[in-house]
């Protein structure tokens, strides 16, 4: 193979007068996990809300739900954040669109909210596998209780449900992770961004690559191993929780 | 809000946007998906085999394919496919290598990972009485799995693999990075030659919106006509 491999690229001076190469991958990790964050609190709010409504008794409501998850669910993550990024400005009365193109940072919060509704649907499909493979008598019990609909998910089938929902959760932020990266697109440059802008600088296309695969493996291992402990110490007594 | 709206330019751009633009979607996503499930079966096969270092090999590949962005894996096979070409070929320099073939390369190699989960499982599903007869037919390791192991792990699968074929479909508009004509790529070009972005992007959404979603109708038809025979 006749590439020129420069490893010691990372600390040499990036020409956007920031710091080193390494430091431009470093803050599109920040970026990276930034986003992140914001947009799974998005998921996971709206991801509870249509995963009960798909749980409870009234039709409407889990038609409703059903027809939120399909939505998002139907659309690749890309088109998405193209119709939030350059079509909603236009489509809302003028004064709106001015105000959404002319706020600052407009790529970080498109991203956090486009990414966060797209992961929305599928945190509520969790939800609802969730909450339905609680055994029926949870429910029961606690209508017999005299609890409210309300109060039988806040204090009774919610709890329940995210203790055990926990591993497929932790699967759906690592996918919220590695999705921050389909915001390059409109112009966000978080870690996968920065490694292509350093490629494009330096020259050094693989080293930029592997050091951004590199810091994108060191991310999946930390949120799984903080995972396993948030899982351990909320495991339900008396439930098999795997090894 | 729709009154300064053009439908003429969708009409006008039809033809490019589905002959070129969705026939290389679609021509992506079925050779991916049959690359992936191919190697994806394989690399279950090495995993499954009990032979230390394969299952490792297998298992790492996966690992490693599953924590990265597929963006950053389109971008890393964008460069890295001239000179695996160059490998394979033993020409004196990097191939050149066309934007479908790369894209392909990388979906195939990605796909494997996400299909080869699906495959584990479907093989770990079935019951061990199944390769004991088999063996005790005098079946060899092959035979076993070409004739009884896999076939029941691939139909007792098929709605999970239908449904991340259907994801895959949806993925392929990531080549988008790399300004390939996708059927999106094919809408954006459209959209920003004519400045017409609301009308085309609105397009590109319904387009992929009723693909998908009669896509996942029929695969919900066919796991409950599945589910009845078991």
């Amino acid at each position: 193979m006749n590439y020129h491999w420069n490893w010691s690229i990372f600390w040499e001076p990036a020409p956007n007068g920031t710091g080193t190469y390494l430091d431009m991958l470093l803050s599109g990790l920040v970026l990276t996990i930034e986003t992140a964050i914001c947009a799974w609190i998005i998921a996971l709010v709206f991801g509870t809300i249509f995963g009960v409504l798909r749980t409870l008794p009234s039709k409407t409501a889990s038609r409703l739900g059903f027809a939120y998850v399909e939505f998002f669910r139907n659309m690749p993550l890309l088109v998405q954040l193209f119709i939030w990024f350059f079509v909603l400005p236009e489509i809302l009365p003028p004064s709106w669109g001015l105000w959404m193109k002319q706020m600052p940072h407009a790529p970080f919060y498109t991203a956090a909210i486009g990414i966060g509704l797209f992961m929305s649907a599928r945190v509520a499909e969790q939800t609802r596998a969730g909450i339905s493979s609680l055994p029926r008598g949870q429910k029961l019990a606690a209508t017999a209780l005299g609890l409210t609909t309300a109060q039988t998910y806040r204090y009774v089938l919610l709890p329940m449900a995210f203790r055990i929902m926990i591993p497929p959760l932790t699967s759906e932020f690592l996918s919220t992770i590695k999705n921050t990266s389909v915001a390059i697109t409109i112009g966000l440059i978080e870690l996968t961004g920065e490694a292509r802008a350093m490629q494009e600088f330096s020259f050094q296309v693989f080293e930029a690559f592997t050091g951004a695969t590199v810091l994108y493996l060191l991310i999946n291992i930390v949120v799984v191993i903080a995972m396993r402990f948030l899982e351990r110490a909320l495991a339900v007594p008396g439930y098999i929780t795997g090894k | 809000m729709f009154a300064s709206f053009d439908f003429d330019v969708i009409r006008r751009s039809l033809p490019y946007l589905f002959l070129d633009g969705m026939t290389f979607t679609l021509t992506l996503t079925g050779l991916a998906a049959l690359g992936g499930l191919i190697f994806g079966t394989l690399i279950a096969l090495m995993r499954l085999s009990g032979h230390k270092l394969l299952g490792r090999i297998a298992g790492l590949y996966v690992d490693l394919m599953r924590s990265l962005p597929l963006v950053l894996v389109i971008f890393w096979f964008y460069f890295l496919v001239p000179y695996i070409g160059q490998w394979v070929t033993g020409a004196s320099r990097p191939v050149r290598v066309g934007a479908f073939t790369s894209s392909l390369v990388t979906f195939i190699l990605f796909e494997a990972a996400y299909f080869s989960e699906i495959m584990r499982a479907g093989i770990q599903s079935i019951s061990k009485g199944q390769p004991a007869a088999a063996n005790a037919l005098g079946l060899t390791y092959a035979q076993t799995m070409r004739y009884v192991v896999l076939p029941q792990a691939f139909r007792n699968m098929l709605p999970v693999l239908l449904t991340q074929t259907i994801v895959l479909f949806q993925d392929t508009s990531l080549v988008y990075v790399l300004s390939i004509p996708d059927f999106l790529g094919a809408a954006s070009k459209v959209a920003q030659r004519d400045g017409r972005l609301v009308e085309m992007y609105l397009f590109a959404a319904i387009v992929y919106f009723v693909i998908s979603c009669t896509a996942s109708f029929g695969v919900r038809r066919l796991q409950a006509r599945i589910s009845i025979v078991r």
